[in-house]
């Protein structure tokens, strides 16, 4: 298997990197939306290689990131109910809550397990029929589906002690978001691969059209990150603003088919709380009412404590790029990996940690 | 013999010693002098390496080994990053009960291989069981004793500026292999955990050459993690080329799928070498020449530090970053 080591070949970036030096001449801005373009921006230093005229700020695309405190509290609240098997994948368990974090419940005595898989929650549930298992739905348009799939799996097989929590949350609505709120001009914007891979290309085309911004679809390596900025550079030189695919080989107009069919049986759009960014409309999923006996907010009544926000963190600022993680006061001091403040410096795709892993305690 | 390890196994009644007598024993009688003492009498000479590891892998076995050949070839490796000659072994299990006997004996065999390999004997051993949820499958627990020959002085102290950094073989086949076989990922290709004695190619190495600096082989946390502990340990900066650093095809594409850096992803058969320029060239021939070195490479070199000892990275792109110590555990996206 291999359809790595060709995207990463040193002399055909030079070529790129020529090429977008040529081209560029007004000051731009791009904006990667995906953490992981975050994370592959600054592992191969790609941003030292623009020109001086090219920047790319990070957004919002980590669905860790974005989960709001008021539902942290609440899988916390549902953790701790006798008879309750939280599933969760394992990022979430290190966020700190409002006043705790599922990893420190987890170490008081509650049933938390780590799943690779939403398949790994079904065969938990079916293994003890006793306890009520729920799992934490948390991701984009990419987790998504799988999540509908396995509560398809559950309904076949009958199970009544699964349940979802379902923080699933949609690109294409909060990026609109973003650019209503007007705090951070972009002149192009870097379209998340991952998510393109189900929603297609055209899920971007009203930024383009309606907003006038250059989007230009991109994969995950570096060359693939390159010629997407080399492709949005000539759509900004020319004043063009359409949507393109820098990532054919992942990423069709139309997207799949399939995986949005799934999505569609067992959700529909809700409104939903982002860090940062507060409340979006139609920019999460809830289940549909066929399914509502595996939605655990229908199934269990939470109330949880007030929520609180960390003093002095600027993880939403971060988040709706507004401030780059290095302008935090808390970062790199107060806020490390170790002892994340804000969710930012805990998930693997969050700007904070990338910025610290990548760059040390100055950024 | 019954199917299943029982509470009664670990009793020390019959039951315990029929697992000892029937199953242990004849398992790793190659390796052990059979005496059925309270404690092991072995004769050592000099400077001796002493060394203790617990292996509690899920799953226990994988693509390419399992438990007890990692119990084996781990313990046998720590020795010899200190240029150590293993030479003797102690293994504990605590088995949950329940576990398949057939599994138990299994691993008895991978050990006795990977020992033989290893040309380490196993002079002393225990065995618990506790009940069913109290522990995993199987836990190991080993303690290893090596001879260190004179004038081998082999430590992350002894790093250098000037000093060429190389790397056995493919990183972060171990890590991948496991990861794919927890999450029943398929790859293409059938991809081995990379788990090895290196006793053997340490041997060659200071054969080769009196100015091997130090080893170190990068298991939890990855090439990066152990990179940064000697730089910590030596005040340096290491500075290595990502081009230059071997990975399989497969182990990239996986790492790509699944949001890792293969930097962080644990090996269980390689080694890092620092060792004098003028001495690189003999120690990585003699390597390339070992079976479990043919892939052997300089990676990079060591400089002096700016303000504080770093590892740097020279990426494809030829930018360079910062390379950080691995936080918390290694998680695969979820987007």
């Amino acid at each position: 298997m291999k359809y790595a080591s060709e995207f990463r070949q040193g002399k055909l970036a030079g070529g790129v990197v020529a090429s977008i030096s040529r081209a560029s001449r007004r000051p731009v801005t791009f904006m990667e939306f995906c953490g992981s373009h975050t994370v592959a921006i600054f592992r191969y230093g790609i941003r030292q290689v623009l020109p001086k005229t090219v920047t790319t700020v990070s957004g919002p695309g980590c669905p860790i990131c974005v989960t709001a405190n008021s539902d942290l509290d609440k899988a916390i609240a549902l953790a701790l109910i006798p008879g309750v098997i939280l599933a969760s994948f394992g990022d979430v368990l290190r966020v700190p809550g409002s006043k705790t974090s599922l990893q420190s419940v987890r170490a008081e005595g509650a049933d938390i397990r780590v799943v690779y898989s939403a398949m790994d929650a079904v065969r938990i549930a079916q293994q003890n029929p006793d306890q009520r298992v729920v799992l934490l739905g948390i991701g984009f348009e990419t987790t998504a589906p799988t999540i509908a799939a396995a509560i398809l799996q559950a309904e076949e097989m009958g199970l009544r002690n699964f349940t979802v929590l379902s923080w699933h949350k949609l690109c294409p609505p909060a990026i609109k978001a973003l650019l209503d709120a007007g705090d951070v001009a972009l002149d192009g914007l870097i379209c998340p691969g991952h998510v393109s891979a189900i929603t297609g290309a055209a899920a971007w085309e009203f930024i383009a059209q309606d907003y006038g911004i250059p989007c230009v679809v991109s994969g995950f390596e570096p060359l693939d990150i390159l010629h997407c900025i080399d492709m949005l550079v000539a759509q900004a030189e020319n004043g063009q603003a359409k949507v393109e695919i820098a990532y054919r080989r992942g990423v069709q107009q139309n997207g799949n088919v399939t995986a949005q069919h799934l999505m569609e049986t067992v959700f529909e759009s809700c409104d939903a709380d982002w860090r940062g960014m507060g409340t979006i409309p139609h920019s999460g999923l809830r289940l549909r009412e066929d399914y509502a006996r595996f939605d655990a907010d229908r199934e269990f009544t939470i109330v949880p404590g007030p929520t609180r926000e960390p003093q002095g963190c600027i993880c939403g600022d971060v988040l709706r790029a507004v401030k780059t993680p290095v302008d935090c006061p808390l970062f790199g001091k107060s806020c490390t990996p170790e002892t994340p403040v804000g969710a930012c410096m805990v998930s693997s795709e969050g700007s904070c940690f990338t910025y610290y892993l990548y760059g040390g305690k100055n950024g | 013999m019954a199917d299943t390890i029982l509470m009664a196994h670990g009793s020390g009644g019959k039951l315990a010693h029929r697992l000892v007598e029937d199953l242990i024993m004849p398992a790793i009688s190659g390796t052990d002098p059979a005496r059925l003492d309270d404690s092991a009498i072995i004769e050592l000479r000099g400077r001796m390496a002493f060394t203790t590891d617990s292996y509690v892998i899920d799953p226990i076995f994988f693509p390419g080994g399992d438990i007890g050949k990692l119990a084996v070839c781990g313990t046998t490796n720590d020795l010899s990053m200190s240029g150590a000659r293993p030479l003797y072994m102690s293994l504990s299990f605590i088995i949950e009960e329940g576990l398949p006997v057939s599994d138990l004996k299994r691993i008895l065999e991978s050990i006795h291989s990977a020992a033989d390999e290893a040309g380490v004997r196993i002079v002393t051993g225990d065995t618990k069981v506790v009940d069913h949820g109290n522990a995993d499958k199987l836990y190991v627990n080993t303690a290893g004793i090596g001879t260190i020959p004179t004038g081998v002085d082999i430590s992350g102290a002894n790093i250098r500026p000037g000093d060429k950094v190389i790397l056995s073989g493919t990183i972060g086949d171990h890590g991948i292999a496991i990861m794919s076989k927890r999450e029943g990922l398929q790859f293409g290709t059938n991809l081995l955990s990379d788990c090895a004695p290196l006793n053997k190619l340490v041997e060659d190495m200071i054969g080769a050459s009196d100015n091997i600096h130090a080893l170190r082989d990068p298991t939890r946390g990855g090439l990066a993690t152990t990179l940064n502990e000697l730089c910590l340990q030596s005040g340096t900066k290491v500075v290595v080329e990502e081009k230059k650093i071997p990975i399989r095809d497969e182990v990239a594409a996986a790492c790509e799928m699944l949001g890792l850096d293969p930097m962080y992803v644990a090996n269980e058969g390689k080694l890092v070498a620092f060792v004098t320029p003028s001495d690189a060239g003999k120690v990585l021939s003699a390597m390339r020449l070992n079976k479990y070195g043919t892939d052997s490479a300089i990676i990079g070199e060591v400089e002096e530090p700016d303000e504080a000892p770093s590892v740097v990275m020279k990426t494809l792109l030829g930018t360079s970053r910062l390379i950080d110590i691995l936080v918390g555990d290694l998680l695969p996206r979820i987007c």
